[in-house]
């Protein structure tokens, strides 16, 4: 397969909600080692954007394609290779950060509690491991999220504003994550405010309304 | 190493049963609902037995009915609100199997559970233990596929705010037929006579429900994902 029938492309995806055109024939792509940083002002439709591509939302008009085939037409084998992280951490309050990983990373692949406790301390929070996420701070729980991202060990990453709540340290590990992800030959969506500064392949979508 | 279908659903169940077992109050509060509204009968009304155990039939089968309607509304409610329902629609499973391994670990802890204290209501009521077979049974049974109506029921109200009491709306009517012969079944036991039709009614609705509802209420998450 050559490398423009490899990646995920989006093309000319209209979405309305309600009234309001939120996605007005959008058109990108994103191929294996390369990255795409959507920006754009708040209600712009970048969230909306990253719900498409992953297929939770269905455009109005317009397809989305990975390897050359409609995701909507081989959704299991997508999802599969797929991470999604959103703006929520999406993680139970009751249970622990390692059990949050365990079940969520489990229906994806078979992943061993090392596996996970390693990909926690990667993301610096390997002494959170055995708390209920509920104790856990925003920027904590941001963190425990982005370990779940690593361990599903995915070739797609979708992140919505993964540097929300995050510190210096937080950040500059994000940036390294999305690099090494990357640079192995991962495709990434990155929804974010701020400049990337990565030294990787990076494709930029400005969103306007 | 990709993850299968039954390891998934096997996986979706443990999760549930953890985090249920995690809040025991909340685990209690149907039961204890069910407990509490099947004792005040007797409390209320005159101490023949003999009303009692005509009446008992109804009285189990409706507060049986409302318990379980008390835990429905947290089914899908918590997962969407805190965004784990979206990683669990994106984990490459279909929503069929995650709807169901999440309404069976549903009637697990809950429905089960009323199953297992019945004995205690039944007492309560006057049912002859004899009856008690059948009554556990058919409340098997029922609750189960209560769960199941249930399960479209939340998955079609997740989004508002006020969800509960149109839940309450969608699940009782399509529940009238379940009371209709859970009641019968037990009023027969009570009286000795044969129970089977009864019996395969409910047995009937249970399967129905468990081979349909779950493609239903995956449409219904579906819609409510978008």
């Amino acid at each position: 397969m050559n490398s423009t029938t490899d990646g995920l492309m989006v093309d000319k995806v209209h979405v309305w909600r309600g009234d309001r055109h939120v996605l007005q024939g959008v058109s990108t792509q994103v191929h294996p080692g390369e990255l795409l940083h959507v920006s754009g002002p708040n209600g712009t439709g970048k969230t909306t954007l990253l719900r498409v591509v992953s297929g939770l939302l269905r455009p109005e008009q317009g397809r989305v394609t990975w390897r050359g085939q409609s995701i909507a037409s081989h959704p299991s084998d997508y999802h599969a290779a797929l991470a999604y992280a959103a703006h929520e951490p999406a993680l139970k309050g009751d249970l622990t950060a390692l059990e949050n990983l365990r079940f969520s990373v489990g229906l994806k692949r078979r992943s061993s509690p090392p596996e996970l406790r390693g990909a926690l301390e990667r993301t610096g929070v390997s002494a959170c491991a055995d708390l209920p996420a509920r104790v856990l701070s925003a920027g904590q729980r941001r963190r425990v999220s982005l370990a779940r991202v690593v361990a599903m060990q995915a070739s797609i990453w979708l992140l919505d504003e993964p540097y929300a709540n995050l510190d210096t340290a937080g950040s500059e590990l994000v940036s390294a994550l999305l690099q090494g992800h990357v640079e192995q030959g991962g495709m990434a969506l990155v929804v974010a405010h701020r400049d990337l500064a990565l030294r990787c392949n990076v494709r930029r979508l400005e969103l306007n309304s | 190493m990709t993850v299968g279908a039954w390891e998934a659903f096997w996986l979706i169940v443990h999760r549930e049963m953890r985090l249920s077992f995690r809040r025991p109050g909340q685990l209690l509060q149907p039961l204890v609902f069910f407990l509490i509204v099947t004792t005040l009968f007797p409390l209320g009304l005159s101490l023949q037995l003999s009303l009692l155990r005509d009446i008992a039939p109804g009285v189990l089968w409706v507060a049986a009915l409302l318990s379980s309607l008390l835990s429905l509304d947290s089914l899908f409610k918590s997962d969407a609100d805190d965004g784990t329902l979206e990683q669990l629609a994106l984990s490459g499973h279909g929503l069929t199997v995650i709807v169901a391994a999440k309404t069976v670990a549903h009637w697990l802890v809950t429905g089960l559970a009323l199953v297992l204290v019945s004995p205690i209501v039944g007492t309560a009521l006057g049912i002859p233990t004899d009856a008690f077979a059948t009554m556990l049974l058919s409340l098997a049974l029922g609750t189960l596929t209560l769960s199941w109506l249930g399960a479209i029921g939340a998955g079609l109200t997740i989004g508002l705010r006020r969800g509960n009491v149109l839940l309450s709306l969608i699940v009782l009517p399509l529940a009238t037929p379940l009371l209709i012969f859970g009641a019968a079944a037990t009023e027969r036991a009570i009286s000795g006579t044969n129970v089977v039709g009864a019996m395969y009614f409910l047995a009937a609705l249970c399967v129905f429900t468990c081979t349909l509802a779950p493609f239903a209420a995956a449409a219904a998450l579906r819609i409510t994902l978008e």
